[in-house]
């Protein structure tokens, strides 16, 4: 492995935390409970707590007077702090209409309501929410404090004209209220193994798995590889495989700096943290010096996505996955060796 | 993501109410709550024969909703990880033992342009119910 880029010593504001995301195979399967999952990020030294209030709290989007004691009461014992709730947006809440903007609108309000009972300053915005929401949502966001930051999320990238009108809104209202969070899922260098190793499982066949997952390290053109898979007899399995491919990306860490006034959080995605203790497809050894170069002074939030890739045959260790992401992000900012 | 885990292994039985037919525990593979409108399908299929949705119910936290309810349930979640019971009526009581069981369910998505949801297939025993004789 590359040894660590030189940071011990540099000065920098960034903080460890972790999306209880990360720990979603115990939480759904009642093996953790959300006090656990905030114990388990503390003993990390993960002290920035993210949540998904529709995925940790049942009865949301009523939160009652008792949740919101014993949240803060988890956050007191465990030395925790809230760091961002994520919000989603559902656009397709009735079969046969889409929210109107103003229905929209309310929806968000209602979520940055449920961030500063929280005590989370910080809310993201999913990546479908439209500019025109965001914009329409500002104000009240600024009102109550809260900073509405809008996930990047592969398959967009900075320069992705989605990420573009957002951005215009967001130089027009200004970063102290709107910005980026972005998920360095758009980070991925090489094609998860675990995804083409799951492929492989259901069955795909090995050659069409290899063509997939070598166009994609290669930087090769991903767009028709659905059609070419299709051509070389694939079946659904290697259709879904090729689809993968083209929803991963991989952006040069570095874009991040012309954004940098706009970033306020970063969700450290994961697939797969190795023996060796690195990320196997993303790498943290050149975003995180970025991150220091550039003045970020947020949180690094783990974002565990593994468990799905691997839960059909092994034993899914969510702690142990994030305890390893933490470890490794702890000695690239410099605070160990 | 959770397909396999939609069908809890535990729990199917004859009908509480001893009519002909059975409940299950389903989860929905998903890792957050929906409001149940956007729960668009849970299909069940028993021993390879579909099973009409107009004979199904779910019933989630203790409230039963038909499937012609559902699309305008807007003020009930269905949480991440919970056991909703899928309730189904059939014309012949359910045979003692093991049976095949599938569930598809399909969600509706705001960010995605597909349905999400998942599909999972199990033998089960079937456990009898208050309603039947011991």
């Amino acid at each position: 492995m590359t040894p660590p880029t030189q940071t011990s010593g540099s000065q920098h504001a960034i903080s460890r935390g972790v999306s209880l995301y990360s720990f979603q195979e115990e939480y759904f399967l009642r093996t953790m409970s959300v006090e656990d999952c905030v114990a388990a990020a503390a003993d990390m030294g993960a002290l920035g707590i993210e949540i998904i209030p529709e995925q940790s709290i049942p009865g949301y989007p009523l939160l009652t007077d008792e949740f919101v004691t014993r949240w803060h009461n988890w956050m007191r014992v465990h030395g925790t702090t809230p760091v961002a709730t994520n919000a989603f947006l559902d656009t397709k809440l009735h079969p046969d209409r889409r929210l109107t903007l103003d229905e929209q609108t309310a929806s968000v309000r209602r979520d940055i309501d449920i961030a500063v009972r929280l005590g989370a300053p910080i809310v993201k915005a999913t990546i479908n929410f439209s500019p025109e929401v965001m914009e329409a949502v500002a104000p009240y966001a600024e009102e109550h404090g809260v900073r509405l930051l809008l996930e990047v999320h592969a398959p967009f990238h900075y320069r992705h004209p989605w990420i573009v009108e957002h951005l215009e809104v967001m130089e027009r209202v200004g970063s102290h209220v709107l910005g980026l969070m972005p998920d360095m899922g758009i980070h991925v260098r090489r094609f998860p193994r675990v995804v083409s190793d799951r492929a492989l499982r259901d069955g795909a066949r090995p050659e069409l798995v290899d063509y997939i997952v070598r166009t994609y390290d290669d930087r090769g053109d991903t767009h028709a590889l659905m059609d070419i898979v299709n051509y070389r007899g694939g079946g659904p399995v290697e259709f879904a495989l090729a689809r993968q491919a083209t929803h991963y990306i991989w952006t040069d860490p570095e874009e991040m700096l012309a954004h940098m006034p706009f970033i306020g959080h970063v969700q450290a995605k994961f697939y797969e943290m190795t023996d060796d203790g690195g990320e196997y497809s993303i790498p943290y050894e050149e975003i995180v010096p970025v991150l220091i170069e550039g003045g970020f002074a947020g949180c690094l939030s783990s974002e565990y996505e593994g468990n799905r890739h691997i839960q059909d045959a092994f034993d899914v260790d969510s702690v142990e996955q994030v305890r390893r992401q933490q470890s490794m992000l702890a000695r690239l900012l410099g605070e160990t060796a | 993501m959770f397909e396999k885990y939609i069908i809890c292994e535990a729990g199917f039985r004859t009908r509480r109410d001893g009519r002909p037919g059975g409940e299950l525990d389903v989860r929905m593979p998903y890792y957050r709550g929906l409001f149940l409108s956007m729960v668009e399908a849970v299909d069940l299929v028993l021993d390879d024969r579909p099973v009409p949705r107009e004979h199904t119910t779910l019933t989630v936290h203790g409230t039963t909703y038909t499937f012609d309810e559902l699309p305008h349930v807007t003020d009930d979640r269905w949480e991440m990880g919970e056991r909703a019971v899928l309730a189904f009526e059939t014309d012949e009581p359910l045979t003692p033992g093991e049976h095949d069981v599938a569930v598809s369910i399909r969600l509706r998505i705001s960010y995605m342009p597909v349905p999400g949801g998942g599909h999972t297939r199990e033998r089960l025993l079937l456990a009898l119910g208050a309603g039947d004789a011991a």
